[in-house]
């Protein structure tokens, strides 16, 4: 017995030594074998593809500001930066929790299948495009064009919308708190069921908000292009 | 009195008034499947000089021909080994039924080739039955899983498709079935427009970016290819290839489609035989031929279309539409029972005939290829089109050997641009090669 040493349950990376492939090749697999349910990642310093494909259920907590695609296709793990992120965060998450405590550039969340993205900050264009069933809170504002084309899921805005939210929506629903500068094709407001009140308050909770859900409209889509006679009028 | 004879106007011709008269009555244009139908220059117009006093032949039916291809061998630790280069091109789940895929995933095997997915993700029964599967990455996204990039053997990133580049994927309402609408994370029954552009990456720049994370999620294993269709290849290839693709695959105008508008089947992108050429040309100004492997697809159909690709520079060719006309597309008649049955008042009912036929987008296929209709799709027996498929692609690698040797190739990649003439002017200034009889090449300054 007095051969056997502890295992160690965390794990840091300094990326300022450490290479990035050593790190994901470590996520990918390491982790798991040898059992380490933590790992610390210092000094990002905006490299972009930190923590992509991670398929265990791993907590990775980042801290600094990362690049492009930061926890894209996660699925089970759970990825905190403690930064701002790039373009493409939790892109194509499958489950699993990703939380960005500062702000989210470009398409944060896109074609996301499940789990749950937090972006505390504000969080810039097309947030949620493409959305296929994840939640996604945003803390601040949305940018232009958030939720284009997004299919299934739920996307609530503590801030406001730019332009265009929910262009050519599917089945995703939008809750938002804030103004909308404009909605975008065949998205449209709609009242607010005591279904929408409690997933609000649920999705709130979840990301450790306290807003009343009384706040916050909803918007969907009005199905008026689902089918292709539609777009003979270039309704678009 | 003679009666004068009917003149037809070149411009205002039937086709063109029933066009008129079509877009006047619904006010919308025309969807439909397959490829372009207008005459293009295309390999036809290409022919081989095989050997003779000058160069020296194999025997062709005694000495060995190698027809082994790698693709991926840039940056992958696994790159793609095919024991052909003819592979099958990607074509959707939604498209075809998942039994189609099954066989395409069964010849392809059977021959050493690789097949693709599409647009509408990786269905169990493709993967279960491809030894090679290359896996889009589309714009739509749909069904697309990590869990399937892992399982994939290569990851091909669509940027555009020869029938339609610049425009995504569409399957009408007909064909979204709760499968389809499942997989694609949609409403049963709407009419499925897919996003043109990726939603997490827009230009080069980009690109690069989001290869380098598909690298990452697959510790650097699989080859990526990028697809393009072909419109400014020359541009586009060297802007894959400083991405950071392993392999380029470039569709021309003559690449089928499951349903597309028809002013786009017809009027947008450039032909396979020009595409292929600026193609090569790119890799050459980066000095990447050999590093970078070329697919090429568009209206590829026999092994004669095989070997002048390879002889222009193609590595591999991707086949789309004849594969489906291996299985039966097309066809007078399907297989039931082990017995031929006609397929005629079903293709009358959609207003064509064999020959004729490009109704994949209604989901109607008489033959059962292009359809997710329960009754319909048991007009394809996986077993059966796996068989037929296989002995088409086995016939073309022939016929490309048989070329081949004829010209003096141990490798069907020894075939070269110089083994071309060209029957036209147009054929000759695209491919780059000699105006049959002459050594002129238009455009070369020569």
């Amino acid at each position: 017995m007095a051969n056997l040493k502890p295992v160690p349950t965390a794990r840091e990376f300094d990326l300022a030594h450490d290479s990035l492939r050593e790190l994901n090749a470590f996520l990918h697999k390491q982790a798991v074998d040898e059992g380490v349910s933590q790992i610390h990642v210092r000094n990002p310093d905006g490299a972009h593809s930190i923590a992509v494909g991670l398929n265990a259920e791993i907590d990775v907590q980042i801290h600094g500001h990362v690049g492009y695609y930061a926890a894209g296709m996660n699925k089970y793990a759970s990825v905190t930066v403690h930064g701002n992120a790039g373009p493409g965060t939790a892109e194509n998450m499958m489950s699993g929790r990703v939380h960005v405590k500062g702000f989210a550039s470009t398409a944060a969340g896109a074609s996301a299948h499940g789990g749950l993205l937090i972006i505390d900050g504000d969080a810039s264009l097309r947030c949620g495009i493409s959305l296929k069933g994840a939640d996604i809170v945003v803390g601040g504002s949305v940018g232009s064009f958030s939720a284009f084309m997004a299919q299934a899921g739920r996307i609530v805005i503590c801030g406001d919308a730019e332009d265009a939210l929910g262009d050519s929506l599917y089945e995703a629903v939008i809750y938002v708190r804030g103004k909308v500068r404009s909605l975008g094709a065949d998205a449209r407001f709609e009242p607010m069921t005591d279904t929408d009140r409690a997933a609000v308050k649920s999705l709130l909770a979840q990301a450790g908000r306290s807003l009343d859900p009384a706040e916050f409209k909803r918007v969907a889509s009005a199905k008026s292009l689902y089918h292709w006679h539609a777009d003979a009028d270039q309704e678009y | 009195m003679t009666v004068p004879p009917l003149e037809e106007s070149a411009g205002f011709d039937r086709a063109t008034i029933d066009y008129i008269q079509r877009a006047a009555a619904s006010g919308l244009y025309e969807i439909r499947g397959l490829g372009a139908k207008r005459r293009v220059p295309h390999f036809d117009d290409l022919l081989f000089l095989a050997a003779s006093l000058s160069r020296y032949p194999l025997e062709g039916y005694r000495e060995r021909c190698v027809t082994k291809t790698l693709l991926g061998t840039r940056f992958a630790t696994r790159p793609i080994e095919l024991a052909i280069p003819i592979t099958v091109a990607g074509m959707s789940f939604g498209a075809l039924s998942a039994r189609v895929k099954d066989a395409l995933g069964r010849a392809a095997t059977e021959l050493g080739t690789s097949t693709t997915t599409g647009d509408g993700g990786m269905t169990a029964e493709e993967r279960a039955s491809s030894k090679t599967l290359v896996y889009q990455c589309l714009p739509s996204r749909y069904g697309f899983d990590p869990d399937d990039v892992r399982r994939a053997d290569a990851i091909e990133i669509v940027i555009g498709q020869g029938a339609k580049p610049g425009g995504g994927g569409m399957l009408l309402g007909q064909k979204v079935n709760p499968r389809v609408a499942r997989m694609r994370t949609l409403p049963e029954g709407v009419d499925q427009r897919s996003a043109s552009r990726h939603p997490d990456w827009t230009g080069p720049d980009d690109l690069v970016i989001k290869i380098k994370e598909l690298r990452e999620i697959t510790d650097w294993e699989k080859p990526i290819y990028v697809k393009v269709g072909a419109t400014r290849v020359f541009n586009d290839v060297k802007l894959a290839v400083h991405a950071g693709a392993d392999v380029i695959v470039v569709d021309g105008m003559q690449g089928g489609t499951a349903a597309t508008q028809t002013v786009f089947i017809e009027h947008v992108g450039i032909p396979t035989l020009a595409a292929l050429r600026q193609a090569v040309d790119a890799l050459d100004d980066l000095n990447m031929r050999g590093t970078v492997q070329l697919v090429i697809s568009g209206g590829i159909r026999s092994g004669a279309d095989v070997a002048k690709a390879l002889a222009m520079g193609a590595d591999a060719v991707a086949i789309g539409q004849g594969v489906l006309m291996a299985l039966g597309c097309n066809s007078d008649s399907y297989v039931a029972g082990g017995e031929h049955v006609s397929a005629l008042e079903d293709y009358a009912r959609l207003g064509t005939a064999p020959g004729f036929c490009h109704h994949c987008h209604t989901g109607k296929c008489p033959v059962g290829v292009t359809t997710q209709d329960p009754a319909l799709e048991l007009r394809l027996d996986p077993a059966v089109g796996a068989k037929r498929l296989k002995n088409y692609l086995k016939t073309v690698n022939m016929e490309l050997t048989t070329i081949a040797r004829a010209c003096g190739k141990q490798d069907v990649h020894h075939l070269e641009k110089e083994d071309l003439v060209a029957l036209t002017v147009e054929a000759a200034a695209m491919a780059g090669v000699p105006l049959a009889g002459t050594s002129w090449i238009p455009g070369s300054g020569d």
